[in-house]
């Protein structure tokens, strides 16, 4: 075990079979948010496997030979607390909000499913139809989450972000019980995992809990390896349209391939939080006081940077247009919009606000448990480190209009972008 | 000294104190400066229960709009203040209220009461503004036009209460928005923004004199009285019937609920605890989810809940499942239900379900913001602030014939009103 010194209380350890374990204290309420973090993800998935690490995720609450089937659910449910999961590209996640007296319960259940899955093939089944109705509830049945997959497939050629997490329909329907052991014998190992324990919490008394429970999980030597392609450079800009006879409202939106927190040079990403928000974030951006209140082209409009990704990752603009008005004069618009952005040059008092906005997001999050464990989770899954977490109000603070501006250049102005329309059948005859 | 106390009551963690103001204004608050943030959460009654049914979605115009300009600035004017201080102000309209929300750096308090006194007393109402927000309100409108489970909400809604208030649409029509004028709107915040009725909770690093100087600062120059129009008690209709509208999607949206009981009924919380071990939103232990999800596959989402109005209380609840298969998910989901209504539950389903509702409770107080909601909850319910241990107890003293007389009563027969949006098989 190793620790490192930390700027705040958050304490950050490292066991000996390799799990790194964060406790963020907060002793407001005799309550705790535990989490485990692995750092795969659907991006990781097998070709020909699309929603494996999904799947799994479900799979995961079916029980371990130590605890049948349930019994884990069982326990939450009969202490009042509360449980789930989420799949991301570049992670799966576990939690459950519980009084702090249940954590070590908690932990043993955790540690547990790490290495004890058992699956059979009646288990697996029924599951698998369970994916599916999510797949046709979010996806199949929304013309809006249609485009969205649809744009995301053009956006990425090469890079597996381009596949849905959920996975495609036709690939989850061949998804066996063999799929999610060969993925979970592959990637659950206390190397790859991160534990998050946020809440009413004591770092010396957690760290000895993980120890006589996760730190019984024996090493599986190094980490896994995520096999990703990587996104050659984009040369073409791209129109995806889908036209439905269920949509009454049509979209705009506009899909650029920039930098992730990981990917970017020092300073890069945060200047596109700022940029982001300078463009699209409220009433007062740019976008929304050129073509909502100015040109009266949408009835909103917003735009926003998503940093947190392992991968080249995306900067996206979104407007609902106003009635009557084409989606070619959107696509239009928004080039115009940042044409005159550069040619303006950054309002100071517009950055100062942008910035005072997204530093205070961080005092805001340090109220919600949750939310930090989510935050100090999702960074350290992706490879950041606690002082990367910690330090990041004061990147923020240090970006200036010179690197809004730079950023805006090489990322966004005239660069090859995926454009998504989505209309009415009708409009095919209009 | 470390406390050691199980969670089983909110009210360790969550000292509430009750204040009246210098203007006499009755203030719940908390006093907490681990973090340096300040929440405050207010309800009036109001909401779109007042709508004139011509006029749907006035009262969502109204809370549309109090951010949208007030006193000297205007809409950007007033968006800008906001965000120069990071201050985070919003307001909604439900079924029967007017509620608001104000978020801030403590060092901002100052700044940030005053733009909330403005936007509730003297609120612009502009006209760009104005139609910005009626136009954003019929995209809303044109946008869930055919979502699935939107569809299914609105049309079981007005079916279950033709002609009341809780039957018309919240958000509104594409007619009925047209129909509403700038002097509407200007006349609905008269009839709500008032003192009459007011509840209020403040949570953060702010102190008694703090916080009344807060909320006088914010509510005590309002009219004391508004002009409530009187909503009749709502009947439940369609018991026994299954309306099905027609959508091409592959999945059928299935939305079920009959009558319940009122708040103020004894077998009430009797009748939650029936509920949510039959189908409580989040409970992966239910009846619902393990007989329709876990051991059929048949739907991602099943769930089901009591709740109560001021003039009606009802059941409601739903799933989706692939069109193939739909008949078979609300057969399988209303076989439940009327089990639940004619046998209760079974001892162990109870102490399960007790436990759960009791150790989940603090679980809802984890952050300021949940915890002034939650605060502003109970008073609107009419509750003293001892119900933050007095619900626990209450459900921890309901016992087995408690319940099956509780579900038998809210339940009945286990009839159903049902709504199926999709092209179902076997309706």
């Amino acid at each position: 075990m190793t620790a490192q010194p930390s700027a705040t209380q958050v304490a950050h350890f490292t066991l000996t079979n390799g799990l790194e374990i964060v406790v963020i204290p907060d002793h407001r309420a005799p309550v705790v948010t535990h989490m485990v973090w692995y750092r795969n993800g659907a991006a990781d998935d097998p070709p020909g496997k699309s929603g494996i690490a999904h799947f799994l995720e479900h799979l995961m609450f079916k029980g371990t030979e130590a605890h049948p089937k349930g019994e884990f659910s069982e326990f939450i449910a009969g202490i009042g607390g509360q449980e789930n999961a989420f799949t991301g590209p570049d992670f799966t996640a576990y939690f459950q909000q519980v009084a702090k007296e249940h954590l070590k319960t908690c932990m043993e259940f955790e540690a547990d499913r790490m290495t004890g899955l058992v699956l059979t093939d009646e288990i697996v089944a029924p599951e698998r139809d369970v994916v599916l109705e999510e797949r046709r509830m979010h996806c199949d049945t929304d013309p809006g989450a249609q485009l969205g997959e649809a744009v995301q497939a053009t956006l990425y050629t090469h890079h597996p972000y381009g596949v849905p997490i959920i996975g495609w329909g036709h690939e989850i329907e061949g998804l066996e019980r063999e799929d999610a052991l060969a993925y979970y014998q592959r990637f659950y190992t206390p190397q790859n995992a991160v534990l998050v324990v946020a809440g009413d919490a004591d770092p010396e008394e957690t760290l000895r809990l993980a120890e006589a429970t996760y730190g019984k999980v024996p090493a599986r030597g190094g980490r896994p390896e995520r096999l990703r392609p990587s996104e050659p450079p984009a040369v073409a800009d791209r129109l995806v349209t889908v036209r439905n006879e269920k949509v009454q409202q049509p979209n705009w939106q506009r899909h650029y391939l920039v930098p992730s927190c990981r990917t970017a040079e020092p300073g890069e990403s945060e200047a596109l939080d700022v940029l982001g928000h300078l463009i699209g974030g409220g009433q007062t951006s740019l976008l929304y006081r050129e073509l909502v209140i100015a040109e009266k082209l949408a009835v909103s409009a917003w735009a926003y940077y998503h940093g947190t990704a392992l991968d080249r990752s995306r900067f996206i603009a979104n407007a609902t247009p106003a009635p009557g008005v084409a989606l070619e004069t959107l696509d239009k618009a928004f080039d115009r919009v940042l044409a005159k952005f550069l040619a303006e040059g950054v309002d100071e008092g517009a950055l100062e606000r942008a910035k005072t906005r997204l530093v205070a997001d961080a005092v805001y999050a340090r109220d919600s448990q949750s939310d930090l464990a989510r935050w100090y989770g999702s960074s350290l899954a992706l490879g950041q480190t606690i002082r990367d977490v910690e330090e990041w109000p004061a990147r923020i603070d240090a970006v200036d209009a010179d690197a809004v501006l730079d950023a805006a250049r090489k990322w966004l102005v005239a660069k090859p972008a995926v454009t998504g329309h989505l209309l009415p059948l009708e409009a095919e005859a209009a | 000294m470390q406390k050691y106390v199980a969670a089983s009551s909110p009210e360790s963690a969550v000292n509430v104190r009750t204040l009246v103001t210098p203007r006499g204004l009755d203030v719940w608050l908390v006093e907490s400066h681990v973090v340096p943030v300040v929440s405050l959460e207010f309800a009036m009654r109001g909401g779109a229960s007042q709508d004139d049914p011509g006029k749907a979605g006035l009262g969502l115009m109204l809370a549309s709009l109090l951010d949208e300009g007030a006193g000297d600035l205007d809409s950007q004017a007033f968006q800008r203040a906001l965000d120069e201080k990071a201050v985070e102000i919003s307001f909604r309209n439900d079924r029967e209220h007017m509620a608001g929300r104000l978020r801030t750096l403590v060092k901002n308090l100052d700044r940030a009461a005053e733009l909330l006194r403005l936007a509730l007393n003297a609120p612009r109402f502009d006209e760009e503004p104005f139609v910005r927000v009626r136009e954003h309100a019929n995209a809303r409108v044109r946008h869930d036009a055919n979502d699935p489970a939107s569809l299914a909400a609105r049309t079981w809604r007005a079916n279950a209460f033709p002609g009341h208030p809780y039957g018309f649409p919240a958000e509104g029509t594409l007619e009925t928005l047209a129909a509403i004028e700038r002097a509407d709107v200007v006349a609905a915040a008269k009839r709500v923004i008032a003192r009459e009725k007011l509840v209020i909770a403040v949570v953060g690093a702010v102190d008694e004199k703090g916080a009344a100087a807060l909320v006088d600062k914010v509510f005590a120059d309002l009219p004391a009285y508004g002009d409530l129009k009187t909503v009749g008690a709502a009947e439940f209709s369609g018991l026994g019937r299954i309306d099905t509208v027609t959508l091409d999607a592959p999945q059928s949206t299935i939305r079920f609920g009959r009558p319940g009981l009122m708040r103020e009924d004894p077998d009430f919380i009797a009748s939650l605890v029936a509920a949510h071990v039959l189908g409580g939103h989040g409970n992966m232990t239910s009846r619902l989810f393990r007989e329709v999800r876990e051991k059929r596959g048949l739907a991602y989402t099943v769930f089901g809940a009591f709740y109560a109005l001021d003039r009606g209380g009802f059941y409601y609840g739903g799933t989706t499942t692939k069109n193939e298969r739909a008949n078979e998910s609300f057969e399988v989901a209303s076989a439940e239900i009327r089990d639940v209504a004619l046998n209760g539950l079974n001892e162990e389903e109870l102490e399960k379900g007790k436990t759960y509702l009791i150790g989940s409770y603090p679980l809802r107080f984890d952050t300021s913001v949940k915890i002034a909601a939650q605060l502003v909850q109970i008073q609107l319910e009419g509750r003293a602030p001892d119900w933050l241990v007095e619900r626990n107890r209450q459900i921890g003293a309901v016992t087995m014939a408690d319940v099956k007389r509780a579900a038998g009563r809210a339940f009945g027969d286990g009839a159903l009103y049902t709504t199926v949006v999709g092209k179902p098989e076997g309706f």
